[in-house]
């Protein structure tokens, strides 16, 4: 898109007024959009033409100098701060609420010169792996209209899948940006903690969220992260790492990138097949692995023997996390308030009413768990157990692995409702993806191929501050699989998506409830 | 670990300042003892000489220069207020009373 924008073959206007309409054409039937801001977006188009025709006056460097995203589409998860819009993060109790700063990565979008179409569904505080626990209804996978596309990040997933931006960003505190990418058939990447500044973002678990991109392919992905990535004095978090101009420069060519493989170290983690694992999921790795071992790879079975504790550890730091970070909506100083006047009748109500069952449940586990009397027990004990974790990785690398390879998620996208009677299935989405949030390591999902037509994600691993690198593996694995059937297929349902009398996604949920 | 009684749920919202209504505390009941459950997997590691993660980058401290920094814009901070009085947020009464 760049590259035809610097040509002259389209302007950003004409590429905002496609995406956009193709967003509003199929929003009734994904559900993957909660505000679509067609007027900021054609002026920050108009903008970018502007800039765009002045360097192409002034010559081919000038065109060369202008930034990669210049005029480029992008959607934003509704849990990232743009000025004088909505960011509800899936919640009723921030109905109304309109953000009165831009997020240090909104200002960042703004200064590349991209187009921010509008705001993402997703599920309510970034909890959740479904994208069924947002307060404004659930939203459909393209490959399937009847299936979730993961969570929390669904509507940002979808919106890249279904062609309605061809970048968008999320949040990844468990699983929330890879899980989705590998349920949509997409690239989505969880960034280093720390790698990108958390300024004037909805926190959830402020020890574990990780802001990313999501792509179709791991070179937008890398170019996205570029904008974003880097030390902001606004996040005492984000750490003072060069960003590296190399996630610029991933190698054009599939045949160069494949052979990049070669010789690359990669470990297998025999504890992330885990029992339960759909067989034709683990068979979809198993054959990418083989490709990886094919172009050269050196492919070891590892171990990381604390994975099993991962799901326990993470839903007690989290929540106990999220617990703490979900005080201030008490309806004081912003948001709805409920209540007859009295300031704990106020908070009781304004929350009670305010927050959706999974977020109350969460806030409900990790108040216990800081409770006095089960401190210890549960959530000094989780931080012991994440050290344990951490060391499991930490190994590895002083090993010398370039990276690990696993699934992403144990399944495929599966039905509306099939998980949400019980919240520990739902849990079991993330036991893949939660353990690189604990120890703070950088993943990525890339799309490995279809299980019965629906996408399946490969997970890569790296050590701290290798995003480069990993995103390098991943384009390496692309160019290996460049004429693969699966690579040239869409989203199955995409095209009923455009039908006006599609029904809702909630409607295809109560209507599989009802059987 | 002794599970959670419907008196526990009732002080544990209480504590997190949830209004619950009766069927929602006796779904968390349930639920949240379903979970806990899951947790026990913990107390079969020694942890005693491990110590805790609290976050996983070795930054200590970050202070910026003590220099003025423009806030945020005071007109679109209010305009989320629930309700207000010119410059100020109108909030319930948390002192005295009778």
């Amino acid at each position: 898109m760049a590259a035809l924008l610097r040509a002259g073959e389209t302007t950003a206007r004409e590429l905002a007024e496609i995406h956009l309409a193709a967003a509003e054409r199929e929003n009734h039937a994904l559900n993957a959009w909660l505000s679509i801001d067609r007027v900021g977006a054609l002026e920050a188009a108009e903008a970018a033409d502007t800039r765009l025709a002045s360097a192409r006056g002034e010559g081919p460097p000038a065109l060369a100098a202008l930034p990669p995203l210049l005029g480029v589409p992008v959607a934003l998860k509704d849990l990232i701060s743009v000025a004088g819009g909505q960011c509800t993060a899936g919640s009723r109790i921030l109905e109304g609420y309109i953000a009165p700063y831009d997020a240090h990565i909104t200002e960042g979008l703004r200064d590349a010169g991209a187009v921010i179409l509008g705001k993402t569904n997703m599920d309510e505080f970034a909890m959740g792996s479904s994208n069924e626990h947002s307060a404004y209804g659930p939203v459909a996978n393209p490959w399937d209209l009847e299936t979730v596309p993961g969570g929390s990040s669904g509507g940002s997933a979808v919106a890249v899948a279904a062609f309605h931006a061809p970048l968008a960003l999320g949040t990844d505190t468990g699983g929330s940006i890879r899980q989705p990418a590998a349920l949509t058939g997409i690239v989505g990447m969880k960034p280093t903690y720390g790698r990108v500044s958390r300024y004037g973002i909805v926190a959830f678990a402020s020890s574990l969220d990780q802001i990313g991109p999501f792509a179709r392919d791991s070179r937008d992905a890398a170019a996205l992260l570029h904008a974003i990535a880097g030390r902001d004095e606004r996040d005492s978090t984000s750490a003072p790492v060069p960003v590296p101009d190399a996630l610029l420069r991933l190698e054009q060519s599939d045949d160069e990138a494949a052979a990049g493989l070669r010789g690359k170290r990669l470990g297998l983690p025999r504890e992330y097949f885990v029992a339960g694992m759909d067989p034709d999921v683990e068979r979809r790795i198993r054959e990418a692995v083989a490709a990886l071992e094919g172009a050269g790879a050196i492919v070891e079975e590892v171990s990381l023997p604390h994975t099993d504790y991962g799901l326990a550890t993470y839903y007690i730091v989290a929540p106990a996390e999220a617990s703490a970070n979900l005080a201030r909506y008490d309806g004081v100083r912003f948001g709805p308030r409920l209540g007859d006047g009295d300031v704990l009748a106020n908070y009781l109500a304004t929350r009670g009413s305010g927050f959706g069952p999974e977020v109350k449940r969460r806030v409900m586990l990790g108040t216990y768990a800081l409770s006095a009397g089960y401190y210890d027990a549960y959530y000094l004990k989780a931080q012991k157990v994440r050290t344990l974790i951490k060391r499991d990785f930490d190994l590895l690398w002083e090993a010398g692995f370039d990276a690990l390879v696993a699934p992403t998620s144990p399944s495929v996208a599966f039905r509306f409702g099939a998980k949400m009677a019980d919240p520990v299935a739902m849990y079991l989405s993330d036991a893949c993806t939660l353990p690189v949030n604990m120890a703070g390591l950088p993943g990525i999902s890339i799309p490995c191929g279809l299980s019965e037509g629906l996408p399946v994600g490969l997970q890569l691993i790296g050590a701290p501050w290798s995003e480069a690198e990993l995103l390098g593996l991943a384009r390496g694995y692309e160019g290996l699989t460049a004429s693969a059937d699966w690579r040239s297929r869409e989203p199955a349902q995409l095209a009923q998506a455009a039908d006006p009398a599609a029904p809702s996604p909630a409607e295809r949920a109560r209507a599989l409830a009802a059987h | 670990m002794a599970g959670l009684s419907r008196s526990d749920v009732e002080h544990v919202a209480h504590l997190a300042r949830l209004g619950l209504r009766e069927e929602e505390l006796a779904t968390l009941e349930g639920e949240l003892n379903h979970i806990l459950d899951q947790y026990a997997i913990l107390a079969r590691l020694d942890t005693d000489d491990i110590p805790p993660t609290a976050q996983t980058i070795e930054l200590e401290n970050i202070l910026r220069d003590d220099v003025v920094q423009p806030s945020l814009p005071v007109e679109a901070v209010l305009a989320n207020a629930p309700e207000r009085d010119g410059d100020f947020i109108v909030v319930p009464p948390v002192l005295g009373g009778d």
